[in-house]
């Protein structure tokens, strides 16, 4: 980890409490300022709030909002609620992992696209939606898809 | 500024109303999901830009309201003009100057942006309570969205928010709210059902400390975003709900646990608590009754699972959330295995108006054994998509034909699915049953939290049924192997049913694994898991046995099943060779294209995109 991640990761343990209590506020801030969970700030985190590595670790696998792996600069999420579902969102995640040549859940190498798929973002009145990083895009038909994700 | 008596809240009220009344037109601008996809965030910029620019006599830049969802998130970005309310739909941000000219200025309306009758394209509507999806709905928890500028308290005290605590603590004890909650007749609204009364009744007799309040905001089935809207659009109602059941219970500490996918819900939760800190609603001796309490906001990890209330008490003491046998219920030992009352945000939202108005009335409203109104998000293939409030009772139909205006022209109403995963599908005979907690059990499907999804005759039932037991396979905690690997063996089942390699054999396995996993799951994610597959196989067998036996997928969705054809009617402009990932389209421009089989994979996208009918499905 470079100083200035370290800086980061101290900010975060500083403004938590430090008891086992807090364990998924701090993995949601790591989340949050890292894009992902770094081995490193798993390890520190648990030292810091007296947890178990091991219970770190089932934290971060057992929540859908944590991820081990890098992601990319621009989250490609297409929601799969139910009403998304019917209106045709698999069709916007064919067009995606085409053109992009990524599956849900992978990160370009260069790390600019991550596609995943989100369980429901309560949207379901514009459904299909697209939502990339914050931005959320009503009634996608499958051919915007692409355009719109890689706007950013 | 701290409220500590009656008097000095009336007061407050009171200056808040005459500071909103200075204002001769309000505009609100709607900033609800649907709304805001559709940019009404530039919208409300743009308003106050404009304004700026220009006066507008009687009219400040004050007087641009961001609200929280009104609704109507079809017709949305959505923009409102009291008090006439004259309701302007899909504004976009050319449009702008052209209401501040005329309508503010003049009084003008803008016809082009009125709601259009349906059936009568030259009848508009101007005033939104005169529109069938306004007019038949009756508003208790959503009262204030939509109405009032989420950030600011002083919005929710002029519409008479903090009243309902101010009584409570200041006139009332604690064993005659519990009593006043138990007549109401209040139950449960995230689905569970169970009386509200009754729970906090309950925990309030436990002789242990502290007890604890939690507001269950992990509105996690799909399809169901009440919460989302009441938790964005009024969070000021969610807080003094929960103060009131703190109040009754004797607690002096509370959580609201809140989706990792509603950020703006986080946020306004917030700031909502940090503003009823400034006037004391939360903190010590509120009212200068003596009694204390305060809240925090735990997101959510994204696990459906944590919407289960001993998974969410886990959850929030910082651990997989994974629930327990419920031997020993929730309101004696909850979180941290103390004394716990959690209740869904909807229910929290209709109790201050509860003790407003008395039990009386509000169980005057609905049916007997359910009283009140709830509120539910209708989406899906129906022509007025978005948030609606109905008395309890009321039928499926009224919600879905009246109020939702029915399925889009030229298709036919196949089924409604209510309850989200845990719930069912309904066909078109069930429609005129009353929505209440009961009457949907009874046929397989209940209420739910709800979601409330109309599929028409393009969805395919088997392929619902896959889709459900799919997102309860992911979601699915895996602490007992009854959901964990029954739900995993009929989802395989279910698969090799859309792909039509299942016998009729196999119905007959997925009858007898579905009774195992009902009964042996440990909480009710699996205990209701396979409820999607039963009701469709109840409603829709022959669907069924169409994959099976025929093996046609009679609504043209499962892949393994259909094909796609270029008709006669193909003009050549390219738009499904662009789309087709596979590159199975070939042509040129203006002459009819050819779709190559081999490569084809029948994802339905050149179906998606065509605008001339021209794709046929066989």
């Amino acid at each position: 980890m470079t100083t200035a991640e370290k800086t980061k990761l101290k900010k975060i343990f500083d403004r938590n409490p430090k008891n086992p209590q807090a364990l998924i506020t701090v993995l949601q801030d790591i989340q949050k300022e890292f894009r992902y969970l770094p081995c490193d700030a798993m390890s520190e985190a648990a030292k810091q709030l007296g947890v178990p590595l091991s219970k770190v670790f089932s934290a971060s696998t057992f929540y859908n909002a944590f991820s081990l792996k890098p992601r990319g600069e621009t989250i490609i999420r297409i929601c799969q609620g139910t009403a998304c579902h019917i209106n045709g969102a698999d069709l916007m995640v064919e067009q995606l992992e085409t053109e992009l040549n990524l599956k849900v859940g992978e990160t370009s190498t260069d790390l600019k696209f991550t596609i995943e798929v989100v369980n429901c973002v309560g949207a379901c009145a514009m459904a299909p939606v697209l939502i990339v990083n914050e931005t959320y895009h009503g009634n996608v038909r499958c051919d915007r898809a692409v355009g719109l994700a890689k706007k950013g | 500024m701290v409220i500590d008596s009656i008097d000095k809240l009336k007061k407050m009220q009171d200056d808040a109303c005459q500071k909103l009344d200075r204002q001769k037109k309000k505009v609100l601008i709607c900033l609800g999901p649907g709304c805001l996809a559709g940019g009404s965030d530039q919208l409300l910029s743009e308003f106050r830009k404009v304004l700026k620019q220009k006066k507008v006599k009687g009219v400040t830049v004050e007087a641009v309201k961001q609200v929280g969802c009104h609704g109507f998130c079809a017709r949305g970005p959505l923009v409102i003009i009291e008090p006439e309310r004259i309701f302007y739909t899909k504004v976009k941000k050319a449009h702008v100057k052209d209401i501040v000219a005329k309508t503010l200025v003049n009084g003008e309306i803008i016809e082009k942006l009125l709601y259009t009758d349906p059936d009568d394209h030259a009848k508009k509507m101007a005033d939104y309570q005169e529109i069938p999806f306004y007019k038949n709905q009756q508003r208790i928890s959503l009262r204030n969205c939509g109405q009032i500028d989420p950030d600011r308290i002083d919005d929710y005290i002029a519409m008479g928010g903090y009243s309902a605590l101010g009584k409570v603590l200041t006139r009332m004890k604690p064993a005659k709210v519990l009593d006043e909650v138990s007549k109401s007749g209040l139950r449960g609204r995230g689905g569970g059902g169970f009386s509200t009364g009754r729970k906090w009744a309950t925990c309030a007799k436990i002789d242990d400390e502290p007890r604890y309040v939690i507001c269950n905001g992990d509105e996690g089935d799909p399809g169901a975003f009440m919460d989302r809207c009441i938790m964005e659009g009024d969070p000021h109602s969610v807080l003094e709900g929960m103060i009131i059941c703190a109040f009754a219970v004797g607690s002096n500490y509370g959580y609201i646990y809140v989706r990792e996918e509603y950020p703006l819900a986080v946020i306004n939760m917030q700031k909502a608590i940090e503003a009823a800190r400034e006037h004391n609603f939360l903190g010590k001796n509120i009212f200068n009754s003596g009694f204390d309490f305060d809240v925090l906001v735990i997101r959510g990890g994204g696990a459906f699972v944590c919407g289960e209330s001993s998974a969410l008490m886990k959850s929030v003491a910082g651990e997989v959330g994974e629930p327990r046998a419920k031997y020993i219920r929730s309101v004696v030992k909850g979180v941290f295995d103390k004394p716990t009352v959690l209740n869904n945000v909807e229910t929290f939202a209709t109790v201050p108006v509860i003790l407003d108005k008395g039990s009386k009335w509000f169980s005057s409203i609905g049916t007997k054994k359910s009283t009140g109104t709830k509120a539910f998000s209708l989406a899906g293939k129906v022509k007025n998509t978005g948030l609606v409030e109905v008395p309890m009772g009321v039928t499926l139909r009224d919600i879905i034909f009246d109020i939702g205006g029915g399925v889009p022209e030229g298709r036919t109403f196949k089924a409604v699915q209510t309850g989200g995963p845990s719930g069912g599908c309904l066909p078109e005979d069930k429609l005129d049953l009353p929505v209440d907690f009961d009457s949907l059990t009874e046929v397989g499907s209940m209420m739910g939290s709800g979601g409330m999804i109309v599929m028409d005759d393009r969805t395919c039932m088997v392929e619902v049924a896959r889709y459900f037991l799919h997102f309860l396979v992911e979601e699915s905690c895996g602490k007992c192997s009854p959901c964990r690997e029954g739900l995993y063996q009929l989802l395989n089942l279910c698969t090799k049913i859309t792909e039509g390699k299942a016998t009729e054999a196999d119905l007959d396995l997925m009858e007898q694994l579905s009774k195992t996993i009902q009964i042996g799951s440990l909480c009710g994610l699996g205990q209701s898991g396979p409820n999607p597959f039963i009701s469709t196989l109840t409603y829709f067998r022959e669907e069924y046995l169409a994959h099976i036996n025929d093996k046609k997928c009679p609504a043209g969705i499962c892949r393994s099943l259909i094909k796609f054809v270029i008709n006669d009617e193909c003009t050549g402009c390219m738009a499904c060779i662009k789309v087709c990932p596979t590159e199975a389209i070939t042509g040129e421009k203006k002459k009819l294209h050819v779709l190559n089989q081999d490569l084809c994979t029948q994802c339905g996208s050149c179906e998606a995109v065509c605008n001339f009918e021209a794709i046929d499905i066989i």
